[in-house]
């Protein structure tokens, strides 16, 4: 059984079309990379999928049950994290892991017993009693993630769940999605974090303006622009970008104390960087070269530059 | 399979609500505080027979307590981000509404049974119909807790502006209600305003229950304020479902 299912979604805001015949399936087990520019509808498609928005024509299956016919059935088989929405800051992180166990219909000492767990995993413990508006952000994440784990569900929604958090709280929640994936929920990711998508998951969608655009596994979209390689170079000083005025460069970025330099031809290109370096007595001190990256299958597929 | 999971979800919003919202201080202020200063405002020094007016003010007090949870909660949530977790657990749109009219009709019970007892140690109350007397309760707290829910309707996350918005509704009403002037008093447009306040029946029926005498038959009584809330009911699920995008 597929885990989600969703045919022909389509929802429109006046006259502006958000999501325009979606139609995905996800399997059970899977990791759901779901990927897309600002604006491109990401968050209105998972807010069709978890029921909190009703699409204006299409269907939605969440472990086979419709979900707009039977949404509290639906939402059952499912923990959200939904991207801009927060957990109750006037309540303490245990308060908040009860009542969302309360609304899964958690048995008392089942919930105390998961509850104790969640905030153990997460590194709440010793603040369990603390009211969440004294947490910080990556704090107040960790919190949100309990409370849509707290019941063990087959299906996991995320929406951009580790932006804006600090390295420590991102680990921690990149565990706890792989933890959770172990432990037999699907999960369905949607982020801007092309990396972390690439490493991750099991398959990544692709959505532009309303429409899915790609639909595969990390590896093979890259494998679509295999064309396109890259190669990483690093310099004992800092140079200009006319260094790389070369006909077998394709665009040349910094990235930080470095350059990648795009390109389909990366023989001739780590030839022109040596005699380049070497005519300039400019030192290499590192050379790298890469394959295609799911970040510029992205910047292909999606046309942003 | 369905409703048992809907009535667990309304018993458990009206149990955050509760925990959340009675505190606050516009509940405090609007529901409690105000109706009791309005009581001393207009009755208090003043050569009238309390044990008269004060079916009225059980009303006033009903009335004000039962619908000041309300319109507080949504844009509450709404502000604090907290709105579309809300959705997104084994709950409905409905469930939340219904959650909400209960939390309002707890409070508003709850406090106007302890003013009524505390009452009855300085006023000479008495009640005619104690059947009359429950069900003024019971759908006075329904009707009142309904128009809270509806009064948060508006695509508002500001707490404010709404409970501004919700006193703009609500103090004209007690004026034109029979609380101040009884009902076989009025006459003329006041009269004819008093007909289209939900709140007329409600002390029409706490007349009835406690004086014995009333300008409405209690049937009557009871069938304006059942169609009122189901009405305030269905206009805040369909005005709330058309704002819910603004409110993500």
């Amino acid at each position: 059984m597929n885990a989600i299912e969703t045919k022909h979604l389509l929802k429109r805001f006046g006259t502006v079309t958000a999501v325009n015949d979606i139609s995905l399936t996800v399997k059970e087990g899977e990791i759901f990379g779901f990927l897309g520019p600002n604006g491109a509808g990401k968050t209105t498609t998972m807010r069709l999928l978890t029921g909190v928005l009703t699409p204006d024509s299409g269907s939605v299956r969440i472990t086979g049950i419709d979900i707009h016919r039977h949404p509290l059935d639906a939402k059952m088989q499912m923990g959200v994290i939904p991207e801009n929405s927060t957990v109750y800051g006037d309540l303490s992180a245990e308060q908040n892991l009860h009542l969302s166990g309360q609304m899964y219909g958690m048995p008392r000492a089942v919930r105390e017993k998961s509850v104790d767990d969640i905030l153990s995993q997460m590194g709440l413990s010793e603040k369990r009693h603390l009211p969440v508006r004294t947490f910080s952000k990556g704090m107040k994440q960790r919190v949100s993630i309990g409370c849509a784990i707290v019941h063990r569900p087959k299906v996991l929604f995320l929406d951009e769940p580790t932006s804006g958090l600090d390295v420590q709280s991102r680990r921690l929640v990149i565990e706890t999605i792989r933890h959770m994936n172990e432990e037999g929920s699907t999960i369905f990711l949607t982020t801007h974090n092309i990396e972390e998508a690439n490493m991750l998951c099991q398959t990544v969608c692709i959505i532009n303006q309303g429409t899915i655009v790609a639909q595969d596994a990390p590896e093979r979209l890259k494998k679509m622009f295999d064309t396109t390689q890259s190669v990483e170079v690093s310099f004992d000083r800092p140079v200009t970008r006319e260094l790389f005025a070369d006909e077998g460069i394709l665009r040349a970025e910094p990235c930080g104390d470095k350059w990648r330099l795009y390109t389909d031809n990366p023989d001739h290109v780590l030839k022109y960087l040596v005699g380049r370096a070497a005519l300039e007595s400019i030192g290499i001190t590192s050379l790298v070269t890469s394959g295609p990256s799911l970040e510029e299958a992205f910047v292909r597929i999606t046309g942003c530059a | 399979m369905e409703i048992p999971l809907a009535l667990r979800g309304i018993l458990v919003i009206t149990r955050k609500n509760m925990r959340l919202y009675y505190t606050k201080p516009p509940v405090l202020m609007f529901g409690l505080l105000f109706p009791l200063f309005m009581f001393f405002a207009f009755f208090v020094g003043r050569k009238l027979d309390l044990a008269t007016f004060f079916p009225a003010f059980l009303a006033m007090m009903l009335f004000f307590t039962a619908s000041s949870v309300g319109p507080l909660i949504t844009p509450w949530e709404k502000r604090e981000k907290t709105y579309e977790r809300l959705l997104s657990y084994p709950v409905t749109q409905d469930t939340i509404i219904l959650g909400d009219v209960v939390a309002g009709g707890v409070f508003g019970i709850g406090i106007s049974i302890l003013v009524w007892i505390a009452s009855t140690l300085f006023v000479p109350v008495s009640i005619a119909n104690p059947g009359f007397f429950v069900l003024a309760f019971i759908l006075g707290t329904l009707s009142c807790a309904a128009l809270g829910a509806l009064l948060a309707s508006p695509a508002s996350d500001s707490p404010p502006n709404v409970m501004i918005f919700s006193n703009l509704v609500r103090f004209p009403l007690i004026f034109i209600s029979g609380i101040f002037v009884p009902l076989a008093q009025m006459q003329g447009p006041g009269l004819t305003l008093a007909y289209f306040s939900p709140l007329t029946y409600l002390v029409d029926l706490f007349n009835a229950a406690m004086g014995g005498t009333s300008a409405f038959s209690p049937a009557v009584d009871c069938g304006v304020l059942i169609g009122v809330s189901a009405a305030f009911i269905l206009a805040a699920r369909i005005i709330q479902t058309r704002n819910l995008v603004k409110g993500l």
